[in-house]
């Protein structure tokens, strides 16, 4: 795709063939001769990984498909079936569900991968974008593929996300009833969850097609960020990086085999093992791993639509972080305070995915104690007052019970408690919230104004073999 | 910056195997040592048989275990396979069951005398095929285990409204598995932290969330009596009932482990090679 | 890319220090991964076959007190139909007669043949059972139809006789035997 063809036909029927339909010849320059950048590290591996991936969950699920049964009554226990009964099914199964997680984790590092590299950036914007479609996808996939087990988490889940349309100004609730196909989530909301679901994949599939044809007409970025300018700076996709790729890829498969053999149920909630039951809300509903930092600026936004539209908003401005991006350099290898911006980013997505776990109100930093002060009646009939403090306003409550036991009287008057200096959970969201915002809205645009970049090398190979001289010599 | 992107990725891991829970007002189960804990762990076979024992007598009066068929007893793995297998003193062929069988031929569950035994203790209900009327008959291996009540609703008004769990996957449905169940059972008779009122008709249990639970005490000492003579304390019952339960929630966890092995050491040997193959290839080509 | 750049790399490959060690690693490497891909593709085939759920229903225990000389039940096993067939004196004596004509049959066989147990063991002469399927193409004859006295198919117009043998039409087997044993002398066991 960039530059000429270099596919010999090497019998009559590839020739036969190449005059009809050029397939081979697309193979070949796409996948074996396409040139592409020597400096590659492992963190460019994650895209064959992506792709490993995808056909993994696509061949799985098909497979599941084939025993899993859609309705509301059945749909339990057809995946005890599968995991008990079903041929090698306990495998297949434990391998889409833990699949998924890694898939997530792959999905994330390509991402990070793309945002420090600066690979969004002209000529390479559409590739991006495809990029962030896929996610989306991805997202909208598994969600869907969760509520199939019909557990508890399945349908509380599925409640909740429905709910978030609602939010939507006079066309939410009508929006809401179609998306659930009743009044509440049923029989017809599984249903259509699990036609999506099998659909969705397929439509990754067709965007990771355009998403790889737009990586092919400018070809690959590298850890450089600076544009291939002659033969030397690359090397033929094959063998190069189809043995780079399959290492890396073997590595992962053994963190997927390890989770798929050692420890399946790790990376799922004990809730969704306890079937669906309407009539009760399990006593904390989380998401699945990958999902919870959207769940924690979710919840930083005390109002029901202000919180959805940061979530959305939250992964709609990565459609725009091509041209919020305002510095010339792409990689930020150069960018000495775009790149610590960047590592606090990743520590900010973390501690968002952290806080998404858990429970709101939950203080995280506090300073001091509770203290109640109160009076009561001693035994000789006067009036006397005392004190008690405690880390927490349960152990405060315990402790006052406690103290009427230990005095013998019951206290007369209660002064209203003293609280602590405390920052919550939902608190400690907000400020990453802000910070997520401010990376790309903020920090992003101006740095590219104000920043001064470190010296970018004018080519792939003269940094390298600079580099390859500067080793040889310290060794 | 290479080093600080690792540190970032190991973070990662570690947020993933972290599992994302908030507090819980339950009091924490103690770990106990179980056979089958480890990574290449098995059960205790003497154990899960025991287990099945005290699920029969005491637990499946209230709880179903509607995932299981009785065949799953006399599975390869399960406390009653059977094995046809010559003795080495008589030389008379014998069907030898649980956990001191192995070797022989293995008889297939529907076959399985002491499954046989076990599902013909059960009634279950069946569709006449001319009358059309529903009738009773003793369970067969190929049925599931036949549910204490017929519906959710009828479970609930015969436990004051409370509703008994399905025990199939309950050791992978709750924080803790086995130890939380050994815990809840032998966690009862302890006087209520002052300040905690009293909820009538529930039992206090600091293992249970929020301390108050419809299912009374019941593993009291000889409740059952072990067909194997081992002592029947509370403790042995609730150890072994705990077993037979993650059994139950987990058959193919013995295979799975043991298949793991092979493919991890498989994807070890690969992992390996195309190191070096990749080595290879590079050798001599800077990047 | 040019030419010569490709070239440069080929050379680059080809002209390796040690030609066998690298050629040793490369196909170990194909190789592990080939038999890796063949053991995944196993699970993957083995999965379509009958789940331990299916299997466990392969064989069923039937009752014969109900059935009334005369009649014949129609019981299902493994989602197929069989016919329990209660023999009626006539229906057996004609069986043995065409015993005779057996050889010239299109699928030869006596009516001992045709009683006989899964185990081998010899059944009893007033109790045939039969899998209710046509040899020809699947469809359930009817009893007490077509020219010999026993089954006949609507389908295409095979006539079985008592015995369930083929005798005239396009099926080109007789009625096939269920496999079943006597666990009793009033239960029998198909599969």
């Amino acid at each position: 795709m960039s530059g000429p063809s270099t596919y010999v036909p090497g019998s009559a029927f590839e020739r036969w063939l190449d005059q009809r339909l050029p397939i081979m010849r697309l193979a070949h320059d796409s996948f074996l001769a396409f040139p592409t950048p020597r400096n590659l590290n492992y963190w460019y591996t994650f895209g064959g990984i992506l792709s490993f991936a995808l056909v993994v969950q696509i061949v799985t699920g098909i497979v599941l498909a084939m025993h899993y049964v859609p309705s509301i009554s059945g749909a339990f226990a057809s995946v005890q079936r599968i995991e008990r009964d079903v041929p090698f099914g306990w495998l297949v199964q434990n391998i889409h569900s833990v699949g998924a997680s890694m898939f997530f984790l792959a999905v994330y590092i390509h991402m990070l991968r793309g945002l420090y590299y600066g690979s969004y950036k002209a000529p390479r914007e559409i590739l991006w974008i495809l990029g962030v479609v896929i996610y989306l996808l991805m997202m909208a996939t598994a969600f869907m593929g969760y509520v199939l087990p019909w557990g508890q988490m399945s349908f509380w889940g599925a409640t909740v996300i429905t709910n978030l349309f609602s939010a939507i100004p006079v066309v939410g609730d009508p929006i809401k009833l179609w998306l659930l196909g009743g009044f509440a989530t049923d029989n017809a909301t599984l249903n259509r969850f699990f036609s999506l679901h099998y659909l969705l994949p397929f439509m990754i599939f067709g965007v990771v097609v355009l998403h790889i044809w737009a990586l092919h007409v400018p070809g690959n970025n590298n850890p450089l960020g600076v544009d291939v300018k002659s033969p030397a700076d690359t090397v033929p996709f094959h063998p190069y990086y189809t043995v780079k790729d399959a290492f890396a890829m073997a590595v992962f498969v053994l963190l997927f085999a390890a989770f798929v053999f050692y420890a399946p149920d790790s990376l799922g909630h004990p809730d969704n093992l306890i079937p669906a039951n309407p009539l009760v809300t399990p006593a904390e509903i989380v998401p699945e791993w990958y999902l919870l930092p959207f769940y924690a600026i979710l919840r930083a936004i005390p109002d029901k639509l202000g919180g959805v539209l940061a979530m959305f908003g939250s992964i709609g401005v990565l459609f725009i972080l091509p041209w919020l991006d305002t510095s010339k350099v792409r990689s930020m290898r150069f960018r000495p305070l775009a790149r610590w911006g960047f590592v606090l980013f990743v520590g900010v997505c973390l501690a968002l995915g952290w806080c998404g776990g858990q429970l709101p109100d939950k203080a995280v930093y506090q300073s001091g104690r509770y203290v109640q002060t109160f009076e009561y009646r001693t035994a000789a009939g006067a009036i006397a007052t005392g004190a008690i403090s405690a880390r927490t306003s349960a152990e405060l409550e315990r402790r006052a019970h406690a103290e009427e036991a230990r005095i013998g009287a019951a206290m007369i008057t209660m002064h209203a408690s003293v609280a602590p200096f405390q920052i919550k959970v939902v608190q400690l969201s907000q400020m990453l919230t802000l910070y997520y915002f401010g990376f790309f809205l903020l920090l992003l645009p101006i740095l590219g104004l104000i920043e001064r970049p470190g010296r970018v090398p004018d080519t792939i190979a003269k940094a390298v073999l600079k580099d390859a001289a500067t080793a040889e010599r310290s060794a | 910056m290479r080093r600080g992107m690792l540190l970032i990725l190991a973070a990662f891991c570690c947020s993933l195997a972290a599992p994302a829970l908030a507090a819980s007002e339950a009091r924490h189960p103690h770990p106990q040592a179980w056979s089958f804990a480890k990574p290449l762990g098995t059960f205790d076979q003497a154990s899960v048989q025991r287990g099945y024992q005290v699920y029969e007598e005491v637990c499946s009066a209230c709880h179903s275990l509607s995932a299981l068929s009785y065949r799953n007893l006399g599975d390869k793995g399960g406390p009653f396979a059977a094995y046809r297998a010559k003795n080495h003193e008589t030389g008379a062929e014998e069907v030898r069951i649980g956990p001191s069988a192995h070797g022989g031929k293995f008889i297939s569950p529907n076959d399985n005398p002491a499954v046989k035994a076990i599902a013909a203790k059960f009634d279950v209900s069946e569709i006449d095929g001319t009358t059309g009327d529903i009738v009773q008959r003793p369970a067969r291996p190929a049925d599931r285990f036949a549910s204490p009540f017929v519906n959710e609703a009828a479970a609930r008004a015969a436990n004051g409204g409370a509703y008994p769990p399905d025990l199939s996957v309950i050791t992978r449905a709750r924080h803790g598995g086995a130890d939380y169940i050994y815990a809840l059972l032998t966690g009862y008779g302890e006087a209520p932290p002052p300040g905690v009122e009293e909820v009538p008709g529930k039992h206090y249990n600091p293992y249970f969330r929020g301390g108050w639970v419809a299912m009374a005490p019941q593993l009291t000492p000889d409740r059952v009596s072990f067909t194997d003579g081992s002592p029947s304390t509370p403790d042995q019952m609730a150890r072994d009932v705990a077993s037979f339960l993650e059994w139950a929630g987990d058959p193919k966890a013995e295979l799975r482990k043991k298949m793991g092995v092979a493919v991890l050491g498989y994807l070890l040997a690969l992992t390996l090679l195309l190191f070096f193959a990749y080595r290879q290839i590079w050798r001599g080509e800077k990047h | 890319m040019t030419e010569s750049a490709a070239n440069t790399h080929a050379e680059g490959i080809g002209s390796a220090a040690e030609p066998t060690r690298r050629d040793f690693i490369f196909i170990a490497t194909s190789a592990t991964a080939a038999v890796g891909v063949a053991a995944v593709a196993w699970p993957l085939i083995d999965q379509m076959n009958p789940a331990a759920d299916t299997l466990a229903l392969a064989s069923t225990e039937i009752g014969l007190d109900a059935i009334e000389l005369g009649q014949e039940s129609t019981v299902l096993w493994r989602g197929k139909p069989v016919f329990i067939r209660h023999r009626t004196p006539e229906e057996i004596a004609l069986a043995k007669r065409d015993d005779s004509l057996s050889a010239s049959m299109r699928d030869p066989a006596l009516d001992a043949d045709r009683i006989r147990q899964a185990n081998g063991d010899a059944g009893k002469e007033e109790w045939l059972v039969l899998q209710a399927s046509c040899t020809h193409l699947g469809c359930v004859p009817t009893f007490a139809a077509g020219d010999y006295g026993g089954w006949f198919c609507p389908c295409h117009g095979s006539h079985y006789d008592t015995a369930g043998r083929i005798r005239r039409g396009p099926a080109p087997l007789n009625l096939l035997l269920a496999p079943y044993v006597f666990l009793s002398d009033t239960v029998i066991k198909i599969g």
